[in-house]
């Protein structure tokens, strides 16, 4: 099944966005090679703004993939090769003369395992600012950071301890710092790549609530292997499979209503 | 029989054991009486320990007790007026075993003609090619035929015990053999007590050496005081002339300071080299550059140290004094601190980058990918998340390339010369602590002299410097793991 799949041309099967939001990314034909193998088959979607976006589909599917192209993290990647054009307000990330580190600072990320740096939770969240140079003296810098915490329902929990290491904290209140790094530095989109998966059931269930406040402000996009997160967090969904996008539309008329056979059977459980 | 061949009957009645034991383990179990507790293999092993183990022990054992035996037999076969003797004990007891080896190449006839005095055993001996430096005496003569005997008559014992060893454990072991015997644990407990002899002279070795150094210096600082030899400002131990009973000034601190400045300015250089080397390999370079530059730098760990030592002689040492030294005014010499800090520095870089590289590429990726996700240029992270969190291993490999640089000598002999001396003048001579310890142990030594004695005191306090710092850095390297597991 999988090599007919892969040997025919493609066509994603789409349902447009009922509310109409302004588009913040757009993506033509993006194909992603490591090395000699093809993760990425040419992806082409439009992610809408001040909305959570979920890329969902079994393991190895390149939603992952897709999800590091928007910040360009897979130039880190050694042997990683980047097709086809992603333009974030009409400006294509991959031409030349854009400044890699400006983008990342527009699109920020949350990675899977929590990865707070081995400093102060006050220096974790000022490190963003910092090498962007945002603040303007130390009270404004303390200002952004009281403000990130908050706006990551953190602050709360660690106003009295500032000043402890960040790897102190447990597994969801570090994620929680990680999302509060990334808010730091203003960025316009957030990339979150399986935030919840290393977490426990309420933990996850605070960041998940989170994500929501955060759509106010931010464009989310959210790579979830849970179904249900997608269904509680998203307004549309993408459903890879097999380095194609198979369909995309609004989260719940793809969970309830699928076009397509192989999304069906996704979210029913059938595979994956 | 000698040990040699001992040592190929044990083998081969241990083979034989084994073949045996495995051999009735299997028809027991084809037998079907019940099924084995071990496989096969164990039984055979179990027999080949059984019979190897004890053989082997009482051949390590009466090897150790023959020498002693021996000697006991000579002394108490030498009149009293040379035991009375005791500086020239140990060579009259040489003399007597050559004199025994001697009386083992002659034929019955000639030793009936030493016996009756009509030739002299030296001559003798010489026409069987084992020249003696004077004439034998009448007591060497009866003192060696005792030892003759007495080792005779030892080694037809330790044929025996062994023999009898070897027999004993193959038939024991061979009985024991039954479905239900637990073969296993003797040969796992074998196998532990193997791992656990192997590990223990390593340690041994180490607590040894201590020790040696220690019962040493105690008898030098007997004769110096350690006040004067810690705080004391001038080294000049004087010649260790025969009945001299001036014993001139042993002051550590020059040594010490020459050690310590010297070390200084090879750290200098191998540190930010090292480090900045490291980074560039565990950060920027393609695995293809680094597969061929890492192996490169770690060459320099292994030319040896007398190359590095004329290197400084012939080439580094004249430019600094030709460029440097004579233009500013501050010394003459090829031999300088500079000289030996910069050379010895090189000769440590790898010791630094290879283990800050291991180090660096030991932090988290998910540490670089998150300073990088928040638009942090690469040296921005370097510096900022991936240098703090690798710090302390980087420390600790700094330490361990500065206890490296504490006890080099060869480069220190040829690049900032043999004076003791304490100045700040990097374009200076001065030498460190190993130097001297070399010094005072080359020629004719006596070792009752503290002019030899101190070197072991400079040894025991240079074993502890460099202990010191090795510990530091294992704590560190230590606490640095902690970290991340």
């Amino acid at each position: 099944m999988s090599a007919v799949q892969t040997a025919t041309p493609f066509e994603t099967v789409r349902t447009p966005d009922p509310a109409s939001r302004p588009i913040k990314i757009h993506a033509a034909a993006v194909k992603v090679t490591y090395g000699q193998k093809e993760a990425l088959h040419g992806v082409s979607i439009d992610i809408a703004e001040k909305a959570v976006t979920a890329f969902i589909g079994p393991s190895g599917c390149g939603k992952s993939t897709f999800l590091r192209c928007i910040n360009r993290m897979n130039d880190t990647i050694a042997g990683a090769r980047v097709e086809g054009t992603i333009t974030l307000d009409d400006r294509n990330i991959y031409d030349p003369d854009l400044d890699v580190v400006e983008l990342r600072a527009r699109v920020g990320m949350v990675f899977q395992k929590p990865n707070p740096f081995p400093k102060s939770i006050f220096d974790n969240v000022a490190y963003g600012p910092r090498i962007h140079g945002l603040a303007r003296s130390k009270a404004d810098l303390e200002e952004i950071v009281v403000t990130s915490l908050q706006r990551a329902s953190l602050f709360n929990e660690v106003k009295d301890r500032l000043n402890e290491p960040g790897t102190g904290l447990s597994g969801g209140q570090q994620q929680r710092l990680c999302i509060a790094r990334a808010i730091a530095v203003s960025p316009e989109v957030i990339l979150m790549d399986e935030p919840c998966s290393a977490l426990d059931p309420i933990a996850t269930a605070k960041v998940e609530e989170l994500i929501d406040e955060l759509r106010a402000n931010f464009t989310i996009v959210i790579v979830t292997h849970s179904m249900q997160q997608a269904a509680r967090v998203s307004q549309r969904t993408a459903f890879f499979h097999l380095g194609h996008l198979i369909e995309e539309g609004p989260t719940d008329h793809v969970f309830t209503n699928p076009l397509e056979q192989r999304t069906q059977d996704y979210i029913t459980g059938r595979f994956g | 029989m000698g040990p040699l061949w001992l040592l190929a009957l044990i083998a081969g009645l241990s083979f034989f054991g084994f073949i045996l034991g495995h051999w009735k383990s299997v028809v027991l179990s084809g037998k079907g009486r019940s099924t084995l507790a071990a496989r096969p293999g164990y039984y055979g092993a179990y027999v080949l320990i059984w019979t190897a183990m004890p053989a082997l022990l009482i051949l390590v054992a009466l090897s150790i007790a023959r020498p002693l035996l021996a000697e006991h037999t000579v002394r108490a076969n030498l009149p009293q007026q040379v035991l009375d003797n005791p500086t020239q004990l140990s060579l009259e007891i040489s003399g007597v075993e050559q004199v025994a080896a001697g009386l083992k190449t002659a034929t019955p006839e000639e030793l009936e003609n030493i016996r009756i005095g009509v030739v002299t055993a030296r001559s003798v001996f010489a026409g069987h090619g084992l020249p003696l430096g004077e004439d034998v005496r009448p007591y060497q003569l009866i003192a060696a035929s005792a030892l003759n005997l007495v080792s005779d008559g030892l080694d037809t014992a330790v044929d025996i015990a062994v023999v009898a060893a070897l027999a004993f454990g193959l038939i024991f072991a061979f009985m024991r053999v039954k479905p239900r015997l637990r073969a296993r644990n003797l040969v796992e407990n074998t196998v532990l007590a193997l791992l656990i002899a192997a590990s223990s002279v390593a340690v041994l070795t180490t607590i040894g050496i201590v020790l040696s150094l220690l019962f040493q210096a105690l008898q030098f600082f007997s004769m110096v005081s350690p006040i004067n030899f810690y705080f004391g400002t001038v080294w000049d131990p004087r010649f260790a002339a025969a009945g001299s009973t001036e014993s001139g000034q042993f002051g550590f601190l020059p040594l010490f300071w020459g050690t310590i400045y010297i070390s200084f300015f090879a750290m200098l250089v191998a540190v930010p080299i090292g480090l900045f080397s490291a980074v560039y390999m565990a950060e920027y370079a393609t695995s293809k550059v680094r597969s061929i530059a890492k192996p490169l730098i770690e060459v320099l760990a292994g030319i040896p140290t007398i190359v590095y030592g004329f290197f400084a002689l012939t080439t580094v040492g004249p430019l600094i004094r030709d460029y440097v030294a004579v233009p500013l005014g501050l010394g003459t010499s090829g031999n300088n601190v500079i000289t030996a800090g910069l050379v010895m520095g090189i000769m440590i870089i790898p010791y630094v980058s290879s283990l800050s590289d291991d180090i660096i590429t030991a932090v988290p990726r998910s540490l670089r990918d998150g300073s990088l996700a928040l638009g942090a240029t690469r040296s921005e992270t370097m510096r900022q998340v991936i240098m703090p969190a690798a710090l302390p291993g980087v420390v600790g490999a700094v330490l361990l390339a500065m206890s490296r640089a504490i006890g080099e000598t060869m480069i220190v002999v040829l690049a900032a010369g043999v004076a003791a001396r304490a100045s700040l003048n990097p374009f200076a001579e001065m030498t460190t602590i190993t130097v001297k310890i070399v010094n005072q142990l080359t020629g004719d030594l006596e070792f009752t002299s503290p002019q030899t004695l101190v070197a072991f005191a400079l040894g025991i306090t240079l074993f502890v410097i460099t202990l010191g710092l090795n510990v530091l850095a294992l704590t560190i390297v230590r606490k640095y793991r902690e970290q991340y597991e």
